[in-house]
């Protein structure tokens, strides 16, 4: 093999490659096939038939709205307490070096980088020993405390591409500290934030791990899939409610995406 | 807005402060930024450091604790009785599956990863670079259960992979799979077999991603002035591309090898009866109450990710993250 400038790449790469993204994305579209299956209890394929009754009996199922209600919420909130963590941290660790500084980045990481189950135990005990019931909170407490990362991955690649010298032109031009961060970094930052959010949204409304550790008898939209796979009741609604989440979480990473795509362009980034 | 306000108005050199306790706060923190970095950092490290390092205190002090044999109650004196118990054979059968399942599918994704990333890394240009970088995105943030329904679908007996093996006429290899000790089993969405895929697939973006930002970062006319100088592409790939790349690899098995290790939802829905990790955690402090000793079961894949990140650092893991 010479290097005549050819940018073709070897087939064998080419094949290596799109089996891999087709081992990626194929079992996921079969979710979409067997939410319109006529076969009633078990897994058969092909599919006997093609039917959309099974959305008209998810529609009418109140424990599937309940869960959905509940995931929706604690996803809200969850977002709204990490948008705010998050982007504290990013900007306290991406402004300024101080002592504890790589301490506070592993802190914010821990969370994920540990298996889900022994942040989920760790609550668990935690709430024990402290006496704290199973609530809605509890809930919230724990998707908070992994969703943080998310928002601060996001908000501090976006303030490291931010100029400095912008926030010091605008404090000479005379702006105090809320007018320079309502004008000048909350626009800069606010595509990023936006698109962190959307992603803890997406976490929080797929985390099941933590979840069973922190929800008494309530069901969010996984534990109540989790449920179904362990004691399945009517399979081809749980059919219809996996595509519905598949396509819940998908439309934010999309927006997501589209949101940060753009992030050479960010102003005085090239300074 | 605010430059063409100030112009309209040929404003003074110096502006006099914009007044009220607004004004006050922020020349304040002009002044003392020391006190503007506490204030920012208060609500996070309080919130981590109370809610995630105080919970994770907890619980290792729950494993100092041991579980009365009658009456089944918590003796709050400290004792390494518990740690003592990881070590029955039971308990150590478990660890030695769960590290040995977290090893296979670390190299599996590694292998599947690696042709996906270099094209990505090194022949994907404009939209098709988007489309790879969304073709890796979409799976990794899909839902997790979702994933692993996916795959119980496929792989049970009436599924898709049965039928497509039948069609091929191969089915006497899937017989003769299921038929063999540990890996085999019933179907496959009951044997470790169907483990192990569901693990590598649900994984498997982890290991792309920082795999593609190592090899973003490796100069095309390495490889070029490689093969110009006489390498085969596998003498390439062997001796340029792969040190080159595996900083990325250990970065991206942080990732298969701690989600491995502390997953117990694949094993419980893809898999058979013998136990991991996870499922040991859960099952010892929901069925069976004994907090310490699943306590204890989660100090073990902290210690071993504590050693394999540490590794990891000394391999330049994190400079690829």
């Amino acid at each position: 093999m010479r290097s005549d400038g050819s940018q073709s790449a070897p087939l064998g790469l080419k094949i290596a490659a799109a089996c891999g993204l087709l081992f990626l994305h194929l079992p996921i579209l079969l979710i979409f096939v067997y939410a319109f299956t006529t076969e009633e209890k078990s897994f058969v394929w092909p599919p006997p038939g093609l039917t959309t009754q099974w959305f008209a009996a998810t529609w009418n199922r109140p424990d599937v709205w309940q869960a959905l209600s509940l995931s929706v919420r604690v996803a809200a909130i969850s977002t709204a307490i990490a948008l705010i963590l998050g982007t504290l941290c990013a900007a306290a660790v991406s402004r300024t070096k101080f002592f504890g500084r790589e301490t506070i980045s592993l802190l914010v990481i821990l969370p994920i980088a540990l298996p889900g189950i022994i942040t989920g135990i760790a609550l668990r005990s935690a709430f024990s020993l402290a006496d704290i019931p199973f609530s809605f909170w509890t809930i919230v407490l724990g998707h908070a405390t992994f969703c943080v990362v998310v928002v601060y991955n996001n908000a501090v690649a976006r303030f490291r591409r931010t100029s400095g010298s912008m926030i010091e032109a605008s404090m000479d031009l005379g702006a105090d500290g809320f007018q320079t961060f309502r004008h000048v970094v909350l626009p800069n930052i606010a595509t990023a934030l936006l698109a962190g959010g959307m992603l803890a949204f997406a976490l929080s409304f797929d985390e099941v791990i933590v979840t069973t550790f922190t929800a008494g008898q309530q069901q969010t939209v996984p534990i109540w899939m989790l449920e179904e796979l362990i004691r399945p009741r009517q399979r081809p609604v749980t059919n219809v409610v996996a595509m519905v989440v598949v396509l819940v979480t998908l439309l934010p990473i999309l927006a997501a995406y589209y949101l940060t795509r753009d992030g050479d362009q960010i102003a005085g980034s090239g300074k | 807005m605010t430059i063409a306000a100030l112009n309209s108005t040929s404003a003074p050199a110096i502006l006099p402060g914009s007044g009220g306790v607004r004004g006050a706060l922020s020349d304040l923190f002009w002044r003392k930024p020391q006190l503007l970095l506490f204030l920012m950092l208060a609500p996070p490290v309080l919130w981590l450091g109370v809610v995630y390092i105080g919970s994770l205190f907890a619980l290792l002090a729950q494993s100092f604790f041991s579980i009365d044999e009658f009456s089944g109650l918590i003796n709050h004196e400290f004792t390494l009785k518990t740690y003592g118990d990881l070590f029955q054979p039971a308990n150590l059968d478990i660890i030695l599956r769960t590290v040995t399942m977290a090893v296979l599918v670390t190299l599996a994704s590694a292998a599947i990863a690696f042709p996906i990333a270099y094209y990505a890394a090194r022949y994907a240009r404009g939209r098709w670079k988007a489309l790879f970088y969304l073709g890796i995105m979409l799976p990794l943030w899909s839902s997790y259960l979702v994933k692993i329904y996916a795959w119980k679908l496929i792989l049970a007996k009436e599924g898709i992979l049965t039928w497509l093996l039948a069609k091929l006429h191969l089915l006497w290899v899937l017989d003769g799979w299921l038929s063999l000790p540990v890996v085999g089993g019933n179907s496959l969405s009951v044997s470790a077999t169907g483990t192990f895929i569901a693990f590598v697939y649900v994984w498997l973006p982890f290991m792309i991603l920082p795999v593609q930002a190592a090899l973003e970062r490796v100069p095309g006319n390495l490889v070029e002035a490689s093969s110009d100088l006489g390498a085969s592409p596998g003498q390439t790939f062997r001796n340029v591309l792969f040190p080159l790349a595996l900083p990325g690899i250990v970065a991206g098995s942080i990732f298969t090898f701690s989600l491995t290790l502390g997953d117990y939802i694949i094993p419980q829905i893809i898999g058979t009866s013998r136990l991991f990790i996870g499922q040991a955690v859960y099952s010892q402090q929901g069925t069976a109450g004994n907090i310490p000793l699943a306590a204890a079961f989660t100090v073990v894949p902290i210690v071993i990710m504590g050693f394999y990140l540490w590794g990891a650092k000394r391999m330049g893991a994190f400079d690829a993250l």
